[in-house]
């Protein structure tokens, strides 16, 4: 199939086929990073913008890499705080800098909707890099990458995502795509984490991960904001790890070939042991090199679309 | 000032009773009768073919002034109401300053006076500056024609406060204007809790912070004995509290939005802060449940919660833009579009927009007995046209209804026996 997005927004809008069409083209991009000279010229001539008004460190590390092996020209703009509190409204920044003759915007923005108030009014390709709680469709699609890798398919898998669901984007990306891939998708969390009305779309809902672990083929472990626990969501850290946390006698009773994935940064310990991090069924660095290859495909594929 | 005669139209005043075929007979600013004949007057104006009401009230409108002038002030307001057919607005106490002794609420009088369009009745708030343990001057802003008490924007969120507003009201026979919602419930909330909210990543505002809201203030009520009018309801559960309070004969009445009875939390889906007010677009359940509301009585009247943000805030993201929408222009064409034949019959919307108002406000308006202050509205009831906000007299252009087909306008509007407002500039009708 041809691909036509301009923007890539969130998984949600995505179909089966053009969740595929991103992965096969970041499998054949995976090589160049093989490559004694990892580069090559698709998008020579071309303006990528880092808008990175929320801090990153491996996401912006990972689309910067990704546009450079591109032979994109790579422009960081970045800041904190709101758009109110500087005095400048951010589709203001963001024509100005659309103004300087740019053809990629890669955002991330605190604000759950912002990549779509950019695509409204600009005609630069919108990529969303995590927009609050709503959406990281470039983690999700290499968290599918990487079991696809593994598993050589999606459809009939079990996947148990385990933690903060209510907060995080990477859980709501994982699974519009895992579900339109076909895949069961479990989440686990205290009750107080899970959003209302999640079920609806097609998920499971579990608060017993010593239960769900037989079952699953991934686990998908998510970071535990700190933050939340002091907003009153659950009584503490520890009774967390007790609860939730994955070690390695929980693992007794998994499946032989189970994938332990964690999207970064790890609280070791917490969330996840060191062993269990660490261990034979972790694949978190074979995400990391994944991703690259996945922002390579994106970029190329958003580029294309404009013509 | 003369006579005028408004002849050949379908008149309807609900206060009354009336409706069929009456000519209007208006002299020296008040209404001198309504007649079947034809008495000899100045002007003549032909309503053949329109329905002739009562001036319509919108009971709770934001006009900015003072302190937020560049999004609305009492002179484009007041041209707002009179082009949407409203000659008498009340206005809402959260201005800076706030509407809280006697010099603010004089100050409202006056600009709108200078305005020269619209009777516009000043709203005070409840404790003073809108927060706080002490109650505000109500016994000295009541005598100088503050119609209502309420912290709209904001709940009177202490129950002790609320209680003793009730009862410090009931002396000078006010209602308190209560804007629902428990703000614990809400935390950070933008849009309704719900599927939506989840998928969008965007914190839900649950249908429990207003109905939890409703309850305690019924049951202060209750117990106060004083005069509780509900703002802008939007939840089924709030509904069916309002409907049980009424069975039990307090003295609590309700208002519904056109937003609410018309759009629901699906028009969040792109993002466009044009959707984000307070309370939030609930489900179609309970636009439903509002609409039903609205048919059975329960719900007394419609006001738009017309509020004014400049364009530069509306383009913010979804999270950091203020709550809000107006309404004072697009409220009756919606509220035809989507309410007659469907919900409500002509005299039982207008009700909702004039007598039932003016007996909670507790004014002298909202009715065409003859003595009456002559305010009227003419309404095409057939004209059907598309809303556009960019045509409004209202500073502000945030209208969720911007590009709806809708069906009835108001033609023309008498104010005190002048016409204030006019579609086509040149007609009389």
């Amino acid at each position: 199939m041809n691909w036509t997005r301009r923007h890539l927004l969130g998984l949600e809008d995505l179909s089966a086929e053009e969740i595929n069409v991103i992965l096969d083209t970041a499998e054949s991009f995976r090589e160049v990073s093989t490559r004694k000279k990892k580069k090559v010229p698709t998008l020579t001539g071309k303006v990528v913008v880092m808008m990175f008004v929320e801090p990153s460190t491996r996401t912006l590390t990972s689309f910067s890499l990704a546009a450079r092996r591109l032979s994109a020209d790579v422009v960081s703009f970045a800041r904190g705080g709101s758009s109110i509190l500087k005095g400048e409204t951010l589709l203001d920044t963001a024509k100005n800098i659309q103004a300087l003759g740019i053809d990629v915007i890669v955002l991330r923005h605190p604000a759950p909707g912002t990549p779509h108030l950019l695509a409204r009014n600009l005609d630069a390709s919108i990529v969303n890099a995590g927009d609050g709680s709503h959406e990281h469709p470039t983690q999700g699609l290499l968290d599918i990458f990487t079991i696809r890798d593994k598993k050589k398919q999606i459809e009939g898998l079990t996947v148990a995502i385990v933690g903060d669901i209510k907060y995080s984007r990477v859980a709501r990306s994982n699974i519009w795509g895992l579900k339109k891939l076909g895949a069961r998708v479990v989440v686990v969390a205290p009750a107080t984490l899970i959003p209302p009305g999640i079920e609806e779309l097609g998920v499971e809902v579990c608060y017993d991960l010593d239960k769900i672990i037989p079952e699953c083929d991934v686990i998908n472990i998510l970071r535990i904001q700190l933050e939340r626990q002091k907003s009153g969501l659950f009584p503490s850290i520890r009774e967390y790890t007790k609860v939730f946390g994955l070690n390695a006698e929980r693992l007794a009773h998994a499946k032989e070939g189970l994938l332990i994935m964690h999207p970064g940064p790890m609280n070791r310990g917490i969330e996840i042991t060191p062993e269990v991090a660490d261990g034979p069924h972790s694949v978190v660095l074979d995400q990391v090199t994944n991703g690259l290859a996945v922002r390579m495909a994106v970029l190329y594929l958003v580029s294309g679309a404009r013509g | 000032m003369g006579t005028t005669l408004v002849a050949d139209g379908r008149t309807i005043c609900p206060d009354q009773g009336i409706d069929r075929k009456l000519n209007v007979l208006l002299s020296d600013g008040r209404v001198a009768e309504l007649t079947e004949s034809r008495p000899a007057a100045d002007k003549v104006i032909n309503a053949s073919g329109k329905i002739v009401s009562p001036g319509l009230i919108d009971m709770h409108v934001h006009l900015r002034e003072p302190g937020k002038e560049n999004e609305e002030t009492i002179a484009s307001g007041s041209a707002a109401a009179v082009a949407g057919g409203f000659p008498s607005v009340a206005c809402m106490s959260n201005t800076d300053p706030a509407v809280d002794n006697e010099a603010s609420s004089e100050f409202v009088f006056l600009q709108a006076e200078r305005a020269g369009l619209a009777n516009i009745y000043p709203v005070g708030s409840v404790p003073k500056g809108r927060r706080g343990e002490e109650l505000a001057e109500i016994g000295q802003l009541s005598r100088s024609g503050t119609v209502a008490f309420s912290d709209d924007g904001s709940p009177v969120s202490s129950a002790d406060i609320m209680r003793r507003g009730l009862e410090y009201t009931k002396m000078f026979g006010k209602a308190i204007i209560e804007h629902c919602e428990d703000l614990a419930l809400s935390g950070d909330g933008v849009m309704n809790e719900g599927t939506l909210s989840t998928i969008l990543g965007l914190p839900g505002i649950p249908a429990a912070s207003e109905s939890g809201a409703v309850a305690r203030d019924i049951i202060l009520a209750e117990l106060t004995g004083g005069k509780l009018h509900i703002a802008h309801v939007s939840t089924a559960g709030a509904v069916e509290l309002i409907r049980t309070a009424k069975r039990q004969r307090l003295s609590v009445t309700a208002e519904a939005t056109p937003h609410h009875f018309t759009l629901t939390d699906q028009c969040v889906k792109a993002y466009d802060p044009v959707y984000k007010m307070k309370p939030p677009l609930r489900t179609q359940a309970d636009v439903d449940a509002v609409r039903e509301g609205l048919r059975d009585g329960t719900i007394d009247a419609i006001a738009s919660d017309h509020a004014p943000h400049s364009t530069e805030e509306k383009q913010l993201e979804f999270s950091l833009a203020p709550f809000g929408v107006i309404g004072m222009e697009s409220l009756l064409p919606v509220a035809v579009t989507e309410l007659i034949d469907r919900v409500l019959d002509w005299p039982e919307l207008i009700a909702k927009l004039t007598c039932n108002p003016a007996r909670i406000l507790g004014i002298d308006k909202g009715t065409l007995r003859p003595g009456a202050d002559a305010d009227v509205t003419i309404i095409d009831p057939h004209l059907t046209w598309t809303i556009d906000a960019n045509r409004f007299r209202s500073k502000s252009r945030n209208c969720p209804f911007h590009g709806k087909q809708v069906r009835g306008r108001a033609i023309q509007t008498i104010v005190g026996g002048k016409t204030k407002y006019r579609l086509h500039p040149n007609a009389d009708y």
